[in-house]
């Protein structure tokens, strides 16, 4: 295999007329030590409500569902609701995100609050997006503890906490924070951008929810009065 | 203050000078009337396509170099094709190697190479024409002049100042008809279901007339139109914005 | 895959005659169109972002190796592995020995063209594996033993009937008198069978729609789920790539995600776009243990450098497959192998040899409206006229063409003889067709008249005419 590496690697550094070889270096390292945006689209960019505004939209749009809280409080309460307005059991796995474990879930006592990666028999989920990113409703999931990625997946009904100020115009503000944490180059195990519930179009073309993920999608955005 | 009239040299295009001659009159007419003076260099024969698009490459250069000696001495080189005033326009340059002699004389060929109704809206400025034709007609817009040439505005501009005709677009107007040059006699079939579904898309808009800018394709939907026993006249746009409706439409007798 | 693209025209007759084929082609096929023409309007800048994901990528094939070095030294540091292969046989052999190491049964799959282009499922049954396809398209075609007809929608040929009539065949452990006439009663179907597989598997085999040499991650898009179920839950994943995928950094592949789903579906993000860095962390509580990416160059580093070079820029969207009058009007099992429409007429020849895919580039009017819908500007008819231009400095045009052309060139480089000959022509013509304007059979244009009637000259050439005109 290290031949077939060597091999190849040749035959495209022959391929062609490749010029100074020291300015191609540079120009890779220029660009891969400096990250630039390209052209950013200007549908999301405004202010915070702007933001939110576009977010809801374009979620509602491929089939998410938000609501939108002043209180962290009554998350709990929200999530409760929601199962039982989905028909649903009163269960939800999270994982060890200390946000998430903060919230007061004594408030909805007849909840099951379970901790850890997601189990075939879970049916709902709850994650705290690390972004929302308003030009395609698109929340942005890092894996690990906090949100385990099969949280994303595996249960019918997924909810995800989003808070307002995290929400970006564009992917490229959330790649900028990603490198903030985690340094340049570095990258948790999954980076999950989610736009919706799953969905197929693979028999006549005709839109079928759920496919293998989620069959709900619920967004409660967290916006400080 | 006399302006000088502009000389353009016609490029008649194979398929109009030995199917259909009429077509080469109406545009002579529409030029001249434009206020331009034509001429019609007698060496020329074909674009070089059937070549080109069959990868010969060499052949291909040989007209293209005739072609451009021929029309070098004009101000404008006009077509009544989007195909053939591509042909030069787009493809001429891509013959020479960068720097050459014949690639100079290419560019600078292909600057003034215009496809007819285009050339009399964005050059000659022109704004409406002198025709009637008492009907509906609707307007395929071959693929070459729409893609390599931007033709499609120009002509329905033009169509609708021709007193009494009834500009109706078909559905799927820009998808292709199934021509292709020698595609549609290499692979006849494919060319078939092309066809078909173009003629079902002009028969639904219930217009007369079809109309295009490109006798190839003309003469491929005609001639689907006339096996389906279809009674929609096709003729070359040109012919109706000249007032050309005494010569019988194409694949119809006189 | 076995390439079956040297019987074109036999694969092209047996599509054109399958009245179902062309019923749900004509049905389906509008729909891919008006869905991007609708997502290019809802974005100002979607064309201006075409010429940004081009720049990037013909940035990324000047520096080719460059990229795919830091690319692999950062998967190596984020506790993967890079296998290199140069075949379809070497990517093959690399997968099979991840997955003996792992004393693997059953391995699930998210979709991946380089998967069909290698024939893996082959292989891995051949080693007593079962793959199991998990993308719902992929999974119909699996089940029936069928190549995709089509790049993003590997079923898109098949009806709801087909479809019933295999699940009955396959899922033998369900009631036999359930009730499959809806689809969404078929999706639910798929589901909860391949839930089972997705915890069953020992590998997870997925594609890459990037790999992003800035951090050594892969990503895959997808509707369904099925490629992050199918990557997460196994004890390994497998992604298996093509060298051109490269993309310097996070930025460069957000940019061309603009541009695929909506060029490829007329969404305006997929529903999961996933980045995959790695095999699981120390601490976290699920992905996968271990993380593979075969890297295959099967034929593209010979395209690098060449007047083909622009079709490693492709993203695999489908958008000129939909726009494609002769793809639309003969699906795509009858170009015969993996790659079907306008973009696959171009990468067979460089993938299979041209001898054997001498038809594809010869099967396009040209109409150019592929390379008006690319996302990332390839000017597909160009290349297809080089692999004529190819097929003709080879000999491969068939030898009736190629007499025909020199005999017709040889006049149209003698304007005198030329216009001799299409004054007697116009003439003949005219007189034949007994001045009805038309023929309904013409010998030595039956491809033409099987089909359609040809019209007649009018009798004189214009050139005659013209000299008439001006010497009176």
């Amino acid at each position: 295999m290290d031949n077939a590496r060597s091999r190849i690697l040749s035959r495209i550094r022959r391929s062609a007329d490749k010029g100074d070889e020291t300015a191609r270096v540079a120009a890779v390292e220029a660009r891969l030590q400096h990250p630039q945006r390209n052209l950013v689209p200007e549908r999301g960019q405004g202010d915070e409500a702007h933001r939110i505004e576009v977010f809801v939209r374009m979620m509602e749009a491929v089939g998410g569902t938000v609501e939108i809280l002043r209180d962290l409080n009554d998350v709990p309460a929200s999530v409760a609701t929601y199962l039982r307005n989905t028909n649903r059991p009163a269960m939800i796995r999270r994982g060890r995100d200390e946000y998430l474990a903060n919230l007061p879930w004594h408030r909805a006592q007849t909840l099951t609050v379970k901790e850890g990666r997601a189990e075939d028999a879970d049916t709902a989920s709850l994650t705290h997006a690390f972004a929302g990113v308003a030009e395609t409703g698109t929340v942005v999931q890092l894996s690990g503890p906090d949100n385990p990625t099969t949280l994303n997946f595996m249960p019918e009904a997924h909810i995800v906490l989003l808070e307002a100020k995290d929400i970006t115009a564009s992917y490229e503000e959330a790649w900028t924070r990603l490198r903030d944490i985690y340094g340049p180059g570095q990258m948790p195990r999954t980076v999950n951008m989610i736009s919706g519930p799953s969905r197929t179009g693979d028999i006549e073309q005709t839109i079928v929810r759920p496919a293998h993920g989620p069959k709900d999608m619920h967004v409660i955005i967290f916006r400080r009065p | 203050m006399e302006l000088t009239r502009p000389r353009v040299g016609l490029f008649v295009t194979c398929l109009v000078d030995l199917f259909r001659p009429s077509v080469g009159f109406a545009t002579v007419k529409l030029l001249e009337e434009a206020g331009c003076v034509v001429e019609v260099p007698e060496s020329q024969t074909c674009c070089g396509q059937p070549a080109f698009n069959s990868g010969d490459r060499k052949d291909t250069a040989d007209i293209a170099r005739a072609v451009i000696k021929a029309f070098s001495p004009y101000d404008y080189v006009v077509a009544p094709s989007g195909s053939c005033a591509g042909m030069i326009k787009a493809h001429y340059p891509e013959l020479f190697a960068k720097d050459s002699p014949d690639r100079a004389a290419a560019d600078a060929l292909s600057e003034k190479t215009y496809e007819l109704v285009s050339f009399l809206v964005r050059v000659m400025k022109q704004e409406k024409v002198a025709a009637r034709f008492d009907g509906s007609a609707t307007y395929h817009d071959s693929c070459s002049g729409l893609r390599e040439l931007g033709v499609k505005a120009e002509p329905r501009k033009l169509l609708r100042t021709v007193e009494g005709l009834d500009l109706v677009e078909m559905e799927d107007a820009e998808v292709c008809c199934g021509f292709g040059g020698t595609f549609c006699v290499k692979y006849p079939d494919i060319s078939n279901v092309m066809v078909a579904k173009k003629t079902k898309k002009i028969a639904a808009t219930g217009a007369d007339l079809l109309l295009a800018g490109d006798l190839g394709c003309l003469m491929n939907m005609a001639g689907k139109l006339k096996r389906e026993g279809s009674a929609l006249k096709a003729r070359h746009v040109a012919e109706i914005l000249a007032g050309d409706t005494a010569t019988p439409p194409i694949a119809e007798a006189e | 895959m076995e390439a079956k693209t040297a019987e074109f025209t036999s694969n092209v007759a047996r599509a054109i005659a399958d009245s179902q084929l062309q019923g749900t082609m004509t049905e389906t096929g509008p729909r891919f169109i008006e869905k991007r023409a609708k997502a290019r309007a809802g974005l100002p800048e979607f064309d201006a972002l075409r010429d940004q994901a081009r720049d990037i990528k013909d940035h990324v094939l000047a520096h080719l190796d460059l990229y795919l070095e830091r690319y692999e030294a950062k998967v190596a540091e984020s506790g993967g592995h890079v296998h290199w292969a140069e075949t379809a046989e070497e990517a093959r052999a690399a997968i099979l020995s991840i997955c003996r190491k792992l004393d693997a049964k059953l391995a699930t799959k998210g979709k991946s063209m380089i998967s069909e282009e290698i024939g893996l499922n082959q292989a891995l049954e051949a080693a007593g594996i079962t793959p199991v396809e998990t993308d719902l398209g992929e999974y119909l075609i699996q089940l029936r033993n069928e190549p995709p007809s089509h790049i993003i929608a590997p079923a898109v040929h098949l009806t709801r009937d087909q479809i019933e009539a295999d699940f009955r065949k396959a899922h033998t452990h369900l009631d036999p008198n359930r009730d499959l006439t809806e689809i969404p009663t078929l999706v639910e179907e798929a589901r909860t069978v391949l839930r089972q597989k997705y915890l069953d598997a020992d590998v997870g085999i997925t594609g890459a729609n990037f790999l992003i040499a800035e951090t050594g991650t892969s990503i895959i898009v997808t509707n369904e789920g099925n490629g992050d179920l199918t990557q997460t839950l196994p004890k390994a994943h497998i992604v298996i790539a093509s060298i051109e995928k490269i993309v310097p950094t996070l930025e460069d592949a957000t940019t061309i995600l603009r541009v695929l789903a909506r060029s490829a579906t007329g969404q305006d993000f997929s529903n999961y776009t996933t980045f995959s860095t790695g095999p699981r962390r120390p601490e976290d509580p699920d992905g996968p243990l271990e993380y593979h990416v075969v890297i295959l160059d099967n034929g593209r580093s010979n395209v690098l450098g060449t007047e083909f070079q622009d079709m490693l820029r492709c993203i695999r969207c489908g958008a000129c497959l939909n726009h494609c009058p002769v793809y639309q009007a003969v699906g795509g099992h009858a170009y015969g192998w993996v790659y079907p429409g306008p973009i696959g007429s171009v990468v067979t020849p460089a993938l299979i040899g041209i001898e054997k895919a001498k038809h594809l580039p010869n099967a396009s009017t040209f109409c150019g409206r592929c390379e008006e819908v690319c996302p990332m500007r390839i000017p597909l008819p160009r290349l297809l006229r080089h692999w004529r231009e190819k097929e003709f400095e080879k000999h491969l045009t068939p030898a009736a063409v190629r007499s025909g052309l020199s005999v017709w060139a040889y006049f149209a480089k003698r304007p005198k003889l030329y216009q001799f000959g299409t004054r007697i022509a116009a003439r003949l013509l005219n007189v034949m067709s007994g001045r009805k304007g038309r023929f309904a059979s013409l010998p030595l244009a039956q491809g033409w008249t099987r089909y359609r009637d040809m019209p007649a000259p009018q009798g004189k050439t214009f050139q005659a005419m013209w000299k008439e005109r001006r010497h009176g």
